[in-house]
């Protein structure tokens, strides 16, 4: 799994970094980071619910 | 009621009328589920001008509308679904905000404001919220009940909250609740309605002219230093932000709060389960704001270009209001949608915050709020119960905002 963001349409919303701390987090700024751009497999639910929430739509995730 | 021509394309048939009225408080106006089967993107005309509007009720499309660029927030475009009546001259006066502005000015003013409210930061708030709750709980306590849980406590907390983030003087609250309540209600004069706003914002410019002077440690000092260099807002640009941000700050959360207080007590089951495994509550709260969706018809917005959505072409130039509380309650993402379920697992994809780049800035906030509020009830009073028949509340049917006036509690 291969996580990407598009940090020019990130809106600061944290959803992600709610919902899968463990591979988003947000900078000084309040827009996304993300800590590992390949998570672990037991990581796969959370970051795809955050991709999915995302309101944005700003977190790609490539299996 | 007045109608223009082209508000009934298909002749003779009136078009149904938004708003519409919720029976139950749980659940979604009764013609929502009607609309989501057999006419998901239908037309509407709006009560307070008989002007036409589309109404949006499917979950999946509401997300593709809010998530769309091709269309646009600003309230001065003609298409616009104003929910209020405006005259025109007030409305070239409005000076647009956050929720009515349109990228790149969107994007720039509310880069500006996002570091206040990341999930960090958010949480580093936890630990005064919890003291602000303890102390009205405590004060609550004192008065041996019964209480109006919304004057002793749903309204104050997110208040004091949301006052101590702008470094507004919380001693001034009962006159900004008051206008802030005036702004919610659907069925003020345009001349009762402008006066609120006027008076908040001479309020306000005070404050901000105040800080530009003697900068505080509070979100708009921090926000006019900003803007020192960025230079995105002018002073009138700040006041609306601020005013944006009083009004937005209490009166939801505090509309959540009661609700929220009030379904609990209506299903003691669930209230039970919470107060064994308080781990449940988050869960519970995104339930709650589901069953709610108490800001379902904030999210207006104004084609921009021929879109499709469903089966249905809405054109340039027409209102849309994307109904989140029919969202909410589309059962094939929420099965059984009119029951409350602390435990429905797909909860947190409802869109009571809304969706896409207007998404409620202050939702996280909002979320730790709740938490230390339920979950202080739940453990400091566990016999909390209804002073009142069910029945007999009044809720806010009038209002922008759905709550209810009162909610008398002892225990
Ligand atoms: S959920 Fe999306 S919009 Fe919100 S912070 Fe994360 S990437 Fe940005």
């Amino acid at each position: 799994m291969r996580v990407t963001t598009e940090r020019d349409r990130c809106v600061g919303s944290g959803q992600c970094a709610l919902l899968s701390p463990e591979v988003f987090d947000q900078d000084d700024h309040g827009l996304v980071v993300v800590l590992r751009e390949e998570p672990a497999d037991d990581l796969r639910a959370g970051v795809l619910q955050a991709a999915d929430l995302c309101p944005s739509r700003s977190i790609r995730v490539d299996s | 009621m007045t109608q223009s021509a082209d508000a009934a394309p298909d002749a003779g048939a009136p078009l149904p009328q938004f708003p519409m009225r919720r029976t139950c408080p749980f659940s979604e106006p009764r013609e929502y589920a009607a609309m989501r089967a057999d006419n998901p993107v239908s037309r509407a005309a709006l009560k307070v001008n008989g002007k036409p509007t589309w109404l949006v009720t499917r979950h999946e499309d509401v997300r593709q509308v809010l998530g769309d660029g091709r269309v646009s927030s600003n309230l001065k475009l003609p298409g616009y679904p104003h929910q209020f009546h405006i005259p025109e001259e007030m409305l070239a006066q409005i000076r647009p905000m956050l929720l009515s502005m349109d990228p790149p000015e969107h994007t720039a003013q509310r880069r500006m404001l996002i570091r206040e409210f990341t999930a960090r930061r958010v949480k580093e708030m936890r630990p005064r919220i919890q003291e602000i709750v303890d102390e009205r709980v405590d004060a609550m306590l004192a008065t041996g009940g019964p209480v109006d849980l919304v004057t002793a406590l749903a309204l104050p907390v997110p208040s004091l909250v949301i006052c101590e983030l702008l470094g507004v003087p919380y001693e001034d609250h009962a006159q900004f609740e008051e206008w802030s309540a005036a702004m919610m209600n659907h069925e003020l004069s345009p001349a009762e309605y402008g006066a609120a706003v006027q008076a908040l914002d001479a309020y306000l410019d005070k404050l901000v002219t105040l800080k530009e002077d003697e900068p505080g440690d509070d979100l708009i000092s921090r926000f006019l230093e900003k803007n020192r260099s960025e230079q995105v807002a002018d002073h009138v640009d700040v006041v609306t932000m601020a005013r944006l941000m009083l009004v937005g700050g209490h009166e939801t959360t505090a509309n959540m709060i009661a609700l929220g207080v009030l379904a609990l007590l209506q299903h003691p089951e669930q209230l039970a389960e919470l107060q064994e495994d308080p781990a449940l509550l988050p869960g519970a709260i995104e339930e709650l704001l589901r069953v709610f969706s108490i800001s379902d018809s904030g999210t207006a917005r104004v084609a921009l270009e021929d879109i499709e959505v469903g089966d249905i072409t809405i054109r340039a130039g027409e209102g849309i209001l994307a109904l989140n509380n029919a969202a909410n309650h589309d059962e094939s993402v929420f099965p059984d949608p009119a029951t409350l379920d602390i435990h429905r697992k797909e909860a947190r994809s409802h869109l009571a915050f809304g969706y896409g780049i207007h998404q409620c800035i202050g939702a996280n906030l909002a979320r730790v709020e709740l938490e230390a509020v339920y979950g202080t009830l739940l453990r400091r009073i566990p016999g909390l119960r209804l002073a009142a028949d069910p029945d007999e509340l009044r809720f806010k049917d009038d209002a922008m905002v759905y709550g209810v006036y009162e909610l008398p509690v002892t225990w």
